[in-house]
């Protein structure tokens, strides 16, 4: 049957020893434009400018400074503050105190990790602390830590390193867990020593859950520091933004209000799109396994 | 070379195999034994479910035999090595985090084979065999399937191991490619003489690579016949083309039907 039909006169077949060229290029460069838009530096600041003009113009239809001051108010309270020192110094401890807690909350969530990846007791241990205490916010720790630690920086970064320790215990345990078996075994095969296997497999392996928990951890921390120092007060080396804040309501400074939330608010895009953003795009973008 | 070319160099005796399942106890292969010289193309074939590629990992040293042993040269084989490198059919098999070359690397410098510019040296040579120089310095997600594949079968052939395991390596590819790789694959043996042991489900691959096929039955695995290739589908002394013959050995029945539930 097949023969019949490849021998079909009305249906030939034909060989195009000469394919048609002259069809320009088969690949063109995208306009200026295209590319502008392709940045997402770009289009997420022309966000944040649109918001800001709706901040703006809502603001001024409601004509109330002490509701809700304009953008323009703020950003000359947060000018201010910078150019007096008071929100730059409220910035520098608040921040100081923040490393403190997340350094110090990364290495017992390393600690923590370590122990349950190598036996499964310390599994069983981080599922179950984790289960207790991930959902337990970190302020409701302060009164207990302010018993603990007194009325210092201590209790702060304890009630930090709670905050960071279990997201990032979580999440990197869950990714040592997700490394696939192929490169597990890639590793055993080249017989690689039990350090080299972690540092070498596991922990690239697993980069992509690491950050994540990195990223949220980070962002606990601020909530969680900025909560406390509203409750706290001053803390022995001077006020953070928390206090910034707190102060600056019982003066009815809205403006200088809203200027403190703004710079939690820029210091956190900043660390998530300067650090955060460049870190993953030097590792697991690079990589191929983040799109 | 001082090894007699008539003692073999894997020999594989009564091995069975188990692997706990969610709730049950799989037995993979009954006492399967066979043994490869020196640069064999060994080609173990069968169905899904005759545990080739558990057998394949147990030389690899990956799981232990509950019955029988296993022995490269005059080594029992009791856990994974480089001498023994596996190539996976997952693409996945390359770290990402590395590139191409970075990969061969690794697995020279991580095994203690070479270091420094001696193994950069190494890992370049056989990059160049699998025809991948342009790439060196790309990362594996940039790499079709195919590329991945010969990436893989560079870093294990980098290594110069006593044996290149290879477990359905090209099964995942499409057709076209899978037939330029086995043809870059039999180029390679030519070069290297490398003895590989090779699984597979496909019975024109095997007989295209091997030159002795291993044919297993399934549930569990059990050895059905060893034949002779030369590469082509010759017919045989019966007047059949080599891979009807290795059909209806694999399919027309067992001549012992049932005989497992009897032991």
């Amino acid at each position: 049957m097949s023969d019949e039909t490849s021998r079909n006169p009305e249906r030939p077949d034909f060989i195009n020893d000469n394919p048609p060229t002259g069809f320009g290029v088969v690949a063109k460069p995208l306009s200026l434009l295209e590319r502008v838009f392709d940045r997402g530096e770009v289009r997420k600041g022309l966000m944040l400018v649109a918001l800001a003009l709706v901040w703006e113009g809502y603001a001024r239809w409601l004509d109330n400074s002490l509701l809700f001051p304009t953008f323009s108010d703020t950003a000359l309270a947060f000018w201010q503050g910078l150019v007096s020192g008071n929100l730059l110094n409220a910035t520098v401890v608040s921040v100081t105190t923040l490393l403190q807690g997340y350094v110090l909350g990364l290495a017992c969530a390393a600690l923590l990790t370590a122990f349950a990846t190598a036996t499964r007791v310390g599994a069983d241990l981080l599922d179950t602390l984790t289960a207790m205490f991930n959902p337990l916010p970190s302020i409701a720790l302060l009164p207990l830590a302010m018993i603990w630690f007194g009325l210092g920086n201590g209790s702060i970064v304890f009630v930090l390193v709670h905050a960071v320790m279990w997201s990032v215990a979580l999440n990197t345990h869950t990714g040592f867990r997700s490394v696939s078996q192929t490169w597990r075994m890639v590793g055993q095969n080249y017989g690689l020593s039990r350090f080299a296997y972690v540092t070498k497999i596991l922990i690239p392996g697993a980069l992509p859950s690491i950050l994540t928990g990195l990223k949220i951890g980070w962002a606990f921390a601020w909530r969680a520091l900025i909560a406390a120092e509203l409750v706290f007060g001053v803390s022995s080396s001077g006020g953070g933004l928390g206090w910034f804040i707190f102060e600056n309501k019982n003066l009815l400074e809205i403006p200088g209000v809203f200027a403190g939330l703004l710079m939690v608010i820029v210091f956190g895009l900043v660390v998530e799109n300067l650090v955060f953003r460049t870190l993953e795009q030097r590792t697991i973008r690079r990589w191929g396994m983040q799109s | 070379m001082a090894l007699d070319p008539q003692k073999p160099l894997l020999e594989v005796d009564g091995v069975t195999l188990q692997y706990r399942a969610r709730d049950h106890l799989v037995t993979a292969t009954y006492r399967v034994s066979f043994s490869i010289r020196k640069s064999d193309r060994y080609v173990i074939l069968g169905p899904s479910g005759c545990g080739k590629s558990t057998l394949l990992k147990a030389v690899g040293g990956f799981i232990k035999p509950v019955e029988g042993t296993i022995t490269l040269g005059d080594r029992q084989i009791t856990r994974p090595g480089p001498d023994r490198v596996l190539v996976f059919q997952e693409f996945d098999q390359l770290l990402p985090w590395k590139t191409v070359e970075e990969n061969v690397l690794f697995a020279l410098t991580a095994s203690g084979r070479l270091s420094g510019s001696e193994a950069v040296e190494r890992a370049r040579h056989y990059i160049e065999k699998v025809k991948l120089t342009k790439f060196a310095d790309s990362y594996p997600h940039m790499l079709s399937g195919g590329m991945k594949q010969r990436v893989a079968i560079a870093r294990g052939m980098a290594m110069e191991p006593e044996i290149l395991l290879m477990d359905e390596p090209f099964a995942a590819l499409d057709a076209l490619t899978r037939g330029q790789m086995q043809e870059e694959l039999l180029q390679l043996w030519e070069d290297t003489r490398v003895t590989l042991l090779f699984v597979t489900h496909s019975i024109a691959e095997a007989v295209r690579i091997g030159n002795r096929i291993l044919l297993l039955t399934p549930h569990p695995g059990r050895v059905r016949a060893e034949l002779g290739s030369t590469g082509v589908d010759a017919i045989g002394a019966d007047g059949r083309k080599l891979s009807s013959r290795i059909e209806s050995l694999l399919f027309e029945g067992e001549p012992h039907g049932g005989r497992a539930a009897h032991e």
